[in-house]
């Protein structure tokens, strides 16, 4: 009846207890918190079933929050583990639950953090940029955004029920094998990359079709602010790149449950190819992520400079040159697997290739800001941090790229420490600045700086503190994820200041908690009254904030770059005669649709082969059921607009 | 506070951190910067020519960056403001070709050493190379000198100033072999064999051990490279040959069971092909060997 479900799977240890509870007790104290306010209704109505990308956009940005806080006490257990551990004997940690931890962490900073915060800010900003209502499908996008979640929770699930994977967040086999790991976490790792990897899918089509089709009128493709080129770039890798990822887990969960041999090490598996094609899209993703953040600076970087942005033709060939070589950079994930000069020395070279046109973007940014105006606020800040951090990750990451100097640093700490170079420092920092510039548009007023500006400089101090020495340490020779190491080894001096640099970070942490909770506290006087609250150049800031449901009263007109500073200059004022608007009506079939894949992953991780069933059935009899509703949309009287209009636009 | 004494801080905090950074690393052993083997060496070498090629294009890169971000802040109203100059044709000439020589540069540097220290290639040293097979079990390393028929556990004893030949497989999840103060690792997977060519240039014990995770008990995969002259590697080879320990099969299933800090152990005895037995384990059978990485 239930698979290989049974009560021995909720038993743990007691730290393994504590973060069962922390899931448990949060869960009841949201379903506490809502029903004593009476606000299920409002939340399933306004929210839940909302497919307004805007809203979408928002629940994005807090699963991305949720998801960063369970990371980052993942990435606090590690250093303090590695800091107090000087034997097998006295860490805190078992090694099993060490490697669990390490996985999740790597795991669900990629998926369910970056990617996240990433589809969050594409769809506060993306349709507005482009002058449209929505996008191209817009219950399809609430299906995205609910299968990601789905899969969030699934990696949640693994701490109440049973145990998450222990193999590294790539999960090579063989030690990913029934052979070397027959517990449940791997096919929780599967499961929930399955369904969040089948949202993310989705959403890259949705937003592909958007941007080709649903340009305000005028906007031509060299026309679209950089954000919308990196996020098409940022697309169209999904689309080439998550195949590959599904089709490989798809081959390691058959040979886990049905037996198969792709990747075994008998019977002519190969372990090898599995490394290829998980890399294959392992390498894209990195570019996935870091192609918005520089879309993010390029935005902002001509706002706070007062100028127009530096070679816009340079920065979309440059975006493009990048989408096109990432796909052919996979092996330098592996030198040391033995494939031969030739082989090791054509992919060393294609990764170096690649800096030219990152360094080229560069450049731009800077010369944007050369004879500008330039001020400070934070998402500048993050610029900044950003920009030098970069410049260190990006020279660790050319070095690696020479084959022999490879073998040398590979699955060392300065491995470790070069990619946390540019995932913090590039694409969580861009993301960071991208969230303090749009945060007046997407909620209508401010963040407070002297916070944001606290938890930069905590931020900035704490990534060298914690990363430097993980530099040294790979130099030294110390290899990455080991749950304890000799005091003889002399590691440990770094990895306590290692983990003093994590505390700084926490710190750096606890400061945007602070200053969400102060801006919140006073909203009202740090308003965007006008709509343009950092004296914009792109179309989101033509409308007030936040934002109004159906984005423009009219839709714009483009007649060239950076269209809305244009209209500001040449005080141009468009009089178009308001009209009824068609917007879709709320949904609730991603909801189902998501909460059957769920059950129906849960259903495979623990072999209940009648709810995987039952639950897939339902996803299709949702689908077929939605395809009956012929009344999707709703229509917005021209009165209610106007009304809308007047009560919001001051300026 | 004013800006200049925020800067004089973050001077202050800077030097504070490399100070300790300084106090906790003396004494420290840096393998990778000063290994003790020809590999390790032009390694080292060949990732010090390419850190400074970089540096010659980042760090005018940085400094110009300073400049631009502190003269054109918006409070300094001598500098020049040019709000619609968005365009220069030569300008951008010059940073595309600035990057795309250093990578030209790197490029051939890559080629040239990708070829050079392909670690699969023999080296250049005089000497007849020592063979020495190597088996990852979970979770410990077995040493197979096949000429002299004898096999360690988690210790190689290597002799000097001679090319040393590691031949990888695995018996257990995916290892890679590191000796850090001799050079770059490689590595370790089941049903194919991977060589390592690495070589010491004075005695002493050096550690190794896996680089890639593969278990519960990887951390303890650790294991001490001792390197000893000719003579003493002789008569190391000779003591452990009267060693009447003998690895055959049965010998070798039992070692092969996963355990955690396992002692150190020396074979005096090994059964012929043993390492092509535990590769071609996992080959099915009637297939030929399919994968001969080199």
């Amino acid at each position: 009846m239930f698979g290989n479900l049974t009560v021995s799977a909720f038993i743990h240890g007691p730290i393994e207890t504590g973060g069962q509870l922390a899931v448990v007790l949060g869960g009841l104290t949201v379903v506490f918190l809502l029903t004593y306010f009476k606000r299920w209704k409002w939340l399933w109505s306004e929210w839940l079933t909302s497919l307004d990308a805007k809203k979408i956009g928002v629940m994005y940005l807090i699963l991305a929050g949720l998801m960063l806080a369970r990371a980052a006490i993942d990435a606090f257990m590690m250093r303090g583990q590695q800091a107090i551990a000087t034997s097998a004997d006295n860490g805190y940690l078992s090694p099993d639950h060490f490697a669990q931890i390490f996985t999740a962490h790597g795991t669900i900073m990629i998926f369910f953090v970056a990617m996240t915060f990433m589809f969050g800010l594409i769809n506060c900003v993306v349709p507005l940029m482009l002058g449209t209502r929505d996008v191209a499908f817009p219950l399809l996008n609430s299906i995205s955004f609910w299968l990601t979640a789905a899969g969030a929770m699934l990696v949640n699930i693994s701490l109440v029920i049973g145990e998450f994977s222990a193999t590294g967040w790539l999960a090579y086999p063989p030690l990913s094998e029934l052979a070397y790991s027959p517990g449940v976490g791997v096919d929780y790792y599967i499961w929930a990359l399955q369904i969040a990897g089948l949202g993310t899918l989705l959403a890259a089509v949705n937003f592909i079709v958007t941007i080709m089709k649903e340009r305000a009128a005028g906007m031509k493709l060299m026309q679209m602010p950089i954000f919308v080129w990196t996020t098409l770039g940022s697309m169209l890798l999904i689309i080439f790149a998550f195949p590959i990822l599904t089709g490989t887990l798809g081959m390691l969960a058959l040979d886990r449950t049905l037996g198969m041999h792709f990747f075994t090490t008998d019977l002519g598996g190969n372990a090898m190819m599995y490394v290829n094609l998980i890399w294959a899209w392992g390498h894209p993703e990195v570019y996935i992520l870091i192609l918005p953040a520089f879309g993010i600076f390029s935005e902002l970087v001509p706002v706070f400079s007062k100028k127009r942005l530096f070679g816009y033709t340079s920065m979309v060939v440059a975006t493009m040159l990048i989408t096109i070589m990432s796909f052919g950079v996979w092996v330098h994930h592996f030198f040391t697997m033995g494939a031969g000069a030739n082989v090791n020395a054509f992919f060393g070279i294609a990764t170096m290739a690649i800096a030219i046109p990152t360094s080229v973007k560069i450049f731009n940014w800077l010369f944007t800001m050369f004879r500008g105006r330039i001020s400070y606020p934070t998402p500048m800040l993050w610029f900044m941090g950003f920009l030098f951090t970069f410049l260190v990750g990006g020279m660790s990451g050319i070095l690696m790229s020479v084959p022999p100097a490879d073998f040398q640093l590979h699955n060392s700490l300065f491995l470790v420490a070069h990619f946390h170079n540019m995932v913090i420092g590039g694409v969580l920092f861009g993301y960071f600045a991208g969230f303090a510039y749009w945060f007046p548009k997407i909620f209508g007023f401010a963040l407070n700086e002297r916070f944001g500006v606290y938890a930069f400089w905590l931020w900035i101090v704490g990534f060298a503190v914690a990363f430097i020495p993980l530099y040294i340490l790979g130099i030294m020779g110390m290899t990455r994820r080991l749950d304890f190491v000799d005091l003889a080894s002399g590691y440990h001096p770094l990895l306590v200041v290692a983990a003093i640099g994590a505390v700084i970070i926490s710190l750096g942490m606890a400061m945007q908690v602070v200053q969400l909770y102060v801006s919140v506290r006073d909203r009202k006087k740090h308003k965007d009254r006008t709509g343009d609250f950092w004296d914009g150049r792109t179309l989101e800031w033509s409308v007030p904030s936040p934002a109004p449901f159906y984005n423009f009263a009219t839709l714009p007109q483009v007649h060239g770059r950076d269209s809305f500073w244009m209209d500001k200059q040449e005080k141009r004022i468009h009089h178009e005669t308001i009209t009824d608007i068609h917007l879709p009506k709320n949904s609730s079939v991603a909801l189902f649709v998501a909460g059957f894949a769920l059950t129906a992953g849960f259903g495979m991780v623990w072999h209940i082969w009648w709810l995987t069933l039952v639950a897939l059935g339902g996803v299709f009899v949702t689908i077929v059921l939605r395809s009956f509703v012929e009344e999707t949309e709703y229509v917005v009287s021209a009165e209610t607009i106007k009304a809308y209009e007047a009560k919001h636009k001051t300026a | 506070m004013k800006p200049v004494y925020k800067v004089f801080l973050g001077i202050f905090i800077a030097a504070i951190f490399v100070g300790t950074l300084i106090v906790l690393l003396k004494g420290s052993h840096f393998s990778v910067l000063f290994p003790s083997g020809s590999v390790g060496i032009a390694e080292r070498d060949l990732m010090i020519g390419a850190v400074e090629l970089m540096l010659i294009f980042i760090g005018p890169l940085a400094i110009l960056a300073i400049f631009i971000a502190y003269y054109y802040r918006a409070g300094n109203k001598k500098a020049a403001y040019k709000p619609n100059w968005e365009h220069s044709k030569l300008e951008e000439l010059v940073w595309w070709s600035i990057p795309i020589e250093i990578v030209l540069v790197l490029s051939a540097l890559t080629w040239t050493s990708a070829h050079d220290l392909d670690p699969s290639k023999a080296l250049a040293l005089s000497g007849k190379p020592e063979v020495i097979q190597v088996v990852a079990l979970e979770w410990k390393w077995l040493f197979i000198y096949p000429e002299e028929g004898v096999a360690t556990v988690n210790e190689v004893d290597i002799p000097t100033n001679r090319p040393v030949e590691f031949r990888i497989t695995s018996d257990a999840p995916m290892n890679s072999l590191w000796i850090p103060a001799l050079g770059g690792q490689m590595y370790a997977m089941t049903g194919m064999t991977t060589t390592l060519h690495l070589s010491a240039d004075t005695p002493g014990t050096y550690e190794g051990g896996s680089a890639n995770y593969s278990g519960e008990g990887f951390a303890q995969m650790k294991f001490a490279t001792h390197a000893m002259d000719e003579a003493d590697f002789q008569t190391w080879l000779r003591e452990t040959k009267q060693s009447s320990t003998l690895l055959d099969d049965t010998a070798y299933t039992a070692l092969a069971k996963p355990s955690k800090a396992e002692p150190v152990r020396y074979y005096g005895r090994v059964s012929d092909s043993l390492f092509e037995s535990i590769v071609a384990k996992f080959m099915p059978k009637n297939m030929p060997m399919m994968m001969d990485m080199h």
